[in-house]
């Protein structure tokens, strides 16, 4: 390996460790009793795992995902090419799209409680909620801004309707669609915590709210929360190598 | 070497009539086209000569379909155009390449309805003749402006088409890719024989090519005089007869031909 590429590890690798020291010493000064340790979250981490409770949270979490981003995928793609390919309906839909878009999942959280009582049903309809409307706005803008060459270059081959969606539109806006589904990704992750801390009794969201109410174990709260941003990091990962597949490359160009 | 002029005997392909393309715009209607006659025979090379903006795309655009004539009428082997349709392809710009698919893909395109091994034997035909084999799983992104170009000439030929419309389709590259990709329109031309329309504002560009030259006014688009280019191919670009066609030219469109 080349100096420049230990130097790739070597440096993300030394500035964690400083943040790590940072807090160590952070801790140490100020006497706190309250925030943990580095050493103290590792132990934490040790008994989550210990008990099993790490990897059952965390599978619920993701499955909660799973689900609501699912779901938002399955309606928010169909829907969001259908109406960027029929510039009426658009027009018709977009102003009620335009409206719910700006509301934070967070907002729904009362409605969702309302009407699907505490339960996993509920905190995937949020999760749901959250990604569709990036997906939607994804789908619908890459299907529009297709150029106009590509369209006459697939009727020009005899290609109409769905012969032209499927083999020009959709291939041509798929790029754009990814994008948002990576967004939509980050999303539903950063709302599943906040769902489950208020509408089920399980998940790394619930781990974190209950273990502070439950004996103010601040250990366990900090290692959920890394538990989160590693998950997290791991599903953006997953989602950028799908944009690095040849047929989708070219329009990820700027980023790679 | 083929004749300087294929023989007259080819039959009317296209038969423009009384074309008149206006749009409307807020500031009320733009007249585009003026009032087009036009006949191309079959298998003749003709380059539609212009100044940017003069509406020579737009002209094409509305022989191939994508653009309804606001009056008059554009016929193929006497019938009337209504839309786009696969027996004339549109080559645009190198960027009308699907950038989703690889050389090969985009040189199927159009094979939908053919055998798994016809569509093979077809494409690797065109890749030949384009001058692209090694390259045939190669995505556009990887490919310079005149491959690109390559491609989309060879997926055109692909579905054997019987006319060709080129709008500007060497604007984009270098002087010296475009002069190659000239010669092998040419050649290409030579061996498939089909009817060529060439939208350029390049004089040299016409003259080295076509076998009538049509001169467009500025907008609205009128033709201004139509030449015969009476030289055989391979051109000799230093012959008096080159220099006398496309001095001609120049005067004809006002320029004075020193810089």
């Amino acid at each position: 390996m080349s100096l420049r590429r230990w130097g790739r590890i070597l440096w993300p690798v030394a500035a964690g460790a400083v943040l790590v020291l940072v807090w160590e010493f952070a801790v140490r000064w100020t006497h706190t009793d309250v925030f943990p340790s580095p050493a103290a979250v590792a132990r934490g981490f040790a008994e989550l795992v210990r008990k099993g409770i790490l990897l059952q949270y965390s599978w619920d979490s993701l499955r909660r995902v799973a689900a609501g981003y699912g779901a938002a995928l399955l309606v928010g793609i169909p829907m969001g090419i259908f109406l960027g390919w029929r510039p009426g309906a658009a027009r018709a839909v977009n102003p009620v799209i335009q409206l719910l878009r700006p509301i934070s999942p967070l907002a729904w959280i009362p409605v969702a409680i309302v009407l699907l009582g505490v339960t996993d049903a509920a905190a995937i309809f949020l999760i749901f909620l959250a990604s569709l409307f990036p997906i939607l706005v994804a789908a619908m803008n890459g299907v529009r801004s297709v150029p106009a060459m590509y369209r006459d270059a697939g009727r020009n081959f005899g290609l109409t309707g769905s012969a032209l969606l499927s083999r020009v539109v959709f291939p041509a806006a798929l790029p754009e669609i990814l994008a948002g589904l990576r967004i939509a990704l980050g999303i539903a992750w950063i709302v599943v915590v906040a769902a489950e801390m208020i509408a089920v009794n399980s998940g790394l969201g619930y781990l974190v709210i209950d273990s502070r109410n439950a004996g103010k174990r601040y250990d366990l709260v900090v290692a959920a929360m890394i538990s989160i941003g590693v998950i997290g990091l791991l599903l953006n990962f997953l989602v950028q190598r799908v944009s690095r597949l040849r047929a989708v490359r070219w329009g990820f160009r700027e980023e790679s | 070497m083929i004749p300087a002029r294929k023989p007259l005997t080819g039959a009317t392909k296209l038969t423009i009539q009384g074309l008149r393309v206006a749009f409307r715009t807020e500031s009320g209607e733009v007249l585009v086209l003026d009032n087009l006659d036009l006949e191309v025979r079959e298998g003749e090379f003709v380059c539609i000569l212009g100044p940017s903006g003069c509406g020579k795309s737009t002209f094409l655009n509305v022989v191939a379909g994508f653009l309804p004539p606001t009056a008059g009428s554009v016929r193929i082997d006497g019938e009337e155009v209504r839309g786009p349709d696969p027996r004339r392809i549109f080559v645009f710009q190198e960027r009308g390449v699907f950038p989703w698919l690889t050389v090969e893909g985009n040189i199927g395109f159009g094979l939908g309805k053919s055998s798994k091994a016809e569509r093979a034997r077809r494409v690797a035909h065109y890749v030949e003749l384009v001058g692209l084999r090694g390259f045939e799983q190669a995505y556009p992104h990887e490919l310079s402006g005149g491959m690109k170009q390559r491609v989309e000439v060879a997926r055109a030929l692909a579905v054997d088409p019987d006319m060709l419309y080129l709008d500007e389709p060497f604007g984009a590259l270098d002087s010296i890719t475009r002069l190659e990709m000239r010669r092998e329109l040419l050649r290409i031309w030579q061996a498939e024989r089909k009817t060529i329309l060439f939208v350029t504002h390049d004089i040299e560009e016409s003259v080295q090519l076509a076998d009538r030259i049509v001169v467009m006014t500025a907008r609205p688009a009128r033709i201004r005089r139509i030449v015969e280019v009476d030289l055989p191919h391979p051109r000799d670009l230093s012959s008096r007869r080159y220099l006398e066609l496309r001095d001609g030219i120049f005067e004809e469109i006002g320029l004075a031909h020193r810089v």
